[in-house]
């Protein structure tokens, strides 16, 4: 299962019909895919973002856009996803890589690495509402870690610590950051060569300074883009807090879906899809952060 | 240099001890909270549950005919585009490993969004059919979410085989493209196929996002949170049994590719 988590494509195997790759039969080889991706993806994102800059008569404006980010309580929205989101993609990113880092360094065909990365696929792709479910069974009220915790003189709840508030969130977000991040950073680290390590170990380097010096100079391209994709990870998700909470924490999906299913004050419909535009434009300017640092990464990619 | 490496194991046990305690506390946490029974000890009345509630049995159908739905459509659009990239157009791979990171970070709550806007103001035939139930409206979404993990595992796989020499020879016999990548390449990669066929079964079992908001409810995880606000333990049962379905079904995939492996090795 390695090989179905491991992230990027390996380098292809030969590169040697450059004549073929400009021709136009082979162009036409990816309209299928890039025609799904664009009718199935880019056409509810049109909509939204149409629907974003229109007045529910489709009159062309902006009243939408600036209400989604003056008035105060999508203010707050945009607030607590921004600050949950760089938290858990910050710790996520941390734990993640040291725990892929010990894997990596395990036996090869173990067990214990199967089990990760499998385990990994499922925790980062299933979405969160079991997840959500596991930390209501463990830290919500009458949870089972809460009860062990009180039976060691550790009273959660009268620390004013709530399940369903946003810590309580965030610490059900990294459940699924720090898989995503073992799936995205493995390849950089399998690509730091052995022989970097024996350099500099032969210059007399300690593991600290091969560490401090070599490796990671070389992996904080690849480290920021995967933290970047789980910033937007944990930006976009949803699931997790519908099931936890039900609505009760302003995020701007929760804002979107309630605005959507709007007892409608007029115009509502199109507040929530500026919100969704408002979303688009950060997933781009991550996206775009991403991409410039995976140009960079790349430049370390054994060759 | 021995202490070094001593050192280097007390590191790594560290980080598996953490990361077992964070991950295992939830999820035994949950298995303790399903086998409740109100009042009399512990039973598996709330795992019976998807046997005796007939919703809950409709909404798994419901969802297992998405998951291979989905998953056929993914595959059949996901293998000859690998394929192809990598026989052909070798030098688009990188964009095309770029556009596949999208779907990961395009909330479905937009998604969801822009779905909701057609689905509430255009009309005609086309899409009326689209969205006449969970099953076609739904399915053609999930295939986008589920493009990002195909894509890569698909792609991983077609890395490990000799993929061109493979194709050469089955079109030196006289085969055509379609019964070479039928024939020949999906049987090579069967492990990342059935892989990510199992994650598209993870992703149809847990999406609720789009499906609550476009208000296709019959489907399973909808049903399945649904369900909790009567009966906590019946959720919890539920939702952490159909992740570690989807979990052992990847982990036995994972070990069959290796036992595969290691004997034609």
């Amino acid at each position: 299962m390695t090989s179905l988590l491991d992230a990027p494509a390996a380098p292809p195997e030969d590169a040697r019909p450059v004549r073929a790759a400009r021709s136009w039969t082979a162009v036409l080889g990816l309209v299928p895919f890039l025609g799904y991706m664009l009718l199935f993806l880019g056409g509810p994102l049109y909509f939204v973002i149409s629907g974003a800059l229109s007045t529910p008569e489709g009159l062309p404006t902006f009243d939408n856009v600036i209400a989604s980010i003056t008035q105060p309580q999508f203010q707050a929205a945009f607030g607590s996803s921004v600050m949950i989101s760089a938290l858990t993609a910050v710790i996520g990113a941390v734990f993640g890589a040291f725990l892929a880092q010990a894997v990596i360094t395990s036996a090869p065909e173990s067990p214990l690495r199967r089990i990760v990365s499998t385990a990994s696929g499922v925790l980062a792709y299933f979405g969160g509402v079991p997840l959500a479910f596991a930390f209501i069974a463990a830290l919500g009220q009458t949870g089972l870690a809460t009860a062990v915790l009180r039976g060691v003189g550790v009273d959660l709840y009268a620390t004013g610590f709530r399940i369903d508030s946003l810590t309580g969130l965030a610490l059900t977000y990294i459940y699924f950051q720090i898989p995503l991040m073992v799936i995205l950073i493995t390849p950089a680290l399998e690509g730091l060569q052995p022989q970097w390590r024996e350099a500099a170990e032969n210059l007399g380097a300690s593991s600290w300074a091969y560490w401090r010096h070599v490796a990671l100079p070389a992996l904080l391209p690849a480290l920021g883009g995967a933290t970047l994709v789980l910033f937007g990870n944990a930006f976009a998700a949803y699931a997790t807090a519908l099931a936890l909470t039900s609505g009760s924490i302003p995020l701007v999906p929760t804002a979107i879906a309630s605005a959507l299913s709007g007892n409608v004050i007029a115009n509502q419909q199109n507040v929530g899809l500026a919100l969704g535009f408002d979303m688009v434009i950060v997933i781009a300017i991550v996206m775009v952060g991403y991409l410039w640092l995976q140009r960079r990464a790349s430049r370390w990619a054994p060759r | 240099m021995k202490p070094a490496v001593t050192r280097g194991r007390r590191w790594r046990v560290v980080v598996f001890v953490l990361a077992g305690i964070y991950f295992l506390v939830p999820l035994l946490s949950a298995a303790e909270f399903s086998l409740r029974i109100p009042g009399s000890g512990y039973g598996f009345a709330n795992y019976l549950a998807i046997a005796t509630d007939p919703e809950l049995l409709s909404s798994l159908l419901v969802s297992l005919q998405i998951a291979i739905f989905t998953a056929v459509v993914t595959l059949v659009l996901v293998v000859p585009t690998a394929v192809w990239v990598r026989l052909r157009f070798p030098s688009i791979a990188g964009l095309l490993e770029s556009a596949t990171i999208l779907p990961i970070v395009v909330p479905p709550v937009v998604m969801a969004a822009g779905i909701a806007f057609v689905q509430a103001n255009l009309g005609g035939p086309v899409f009326r059919a689209l969205f006449a139930s969970s099953v076609t409206a739904l399915t053609p979404f999930y295939v986008v979410l589920a493009l990002p993990f195909a894509y890569r595992a698909v792609d991983n796989g077609l890395a490990a085989i000799p993929l061109r020499t493979l194709v050469e020879a089955a079109r030196n016999l006289g085969a055509g493209m379609p019964s070479t990548l039928l024939r020949v390449v999906l049987p090579a990669i069967r492990t990342a196929v059935l892989g990510a066929a199992f994650l598209t079964l993870a992703l149809v079992l847990g999406e609720i996002v789009i499906a609550r908001i476009l208000l296709y409810t019959d489907t399973f995880p909808v049903a399945v949170v649904e369900v909790g606000r009567s009966a906590a333990g019946v959720s919890v049962a539920l939702s952490l049994a159909s992740l570690l379905l989807a979990w052992v079904l990847l982990l036995a995939v994972s070990f069959a590719g290796g036992a595969r492996k290691r004997s034609s090795a």
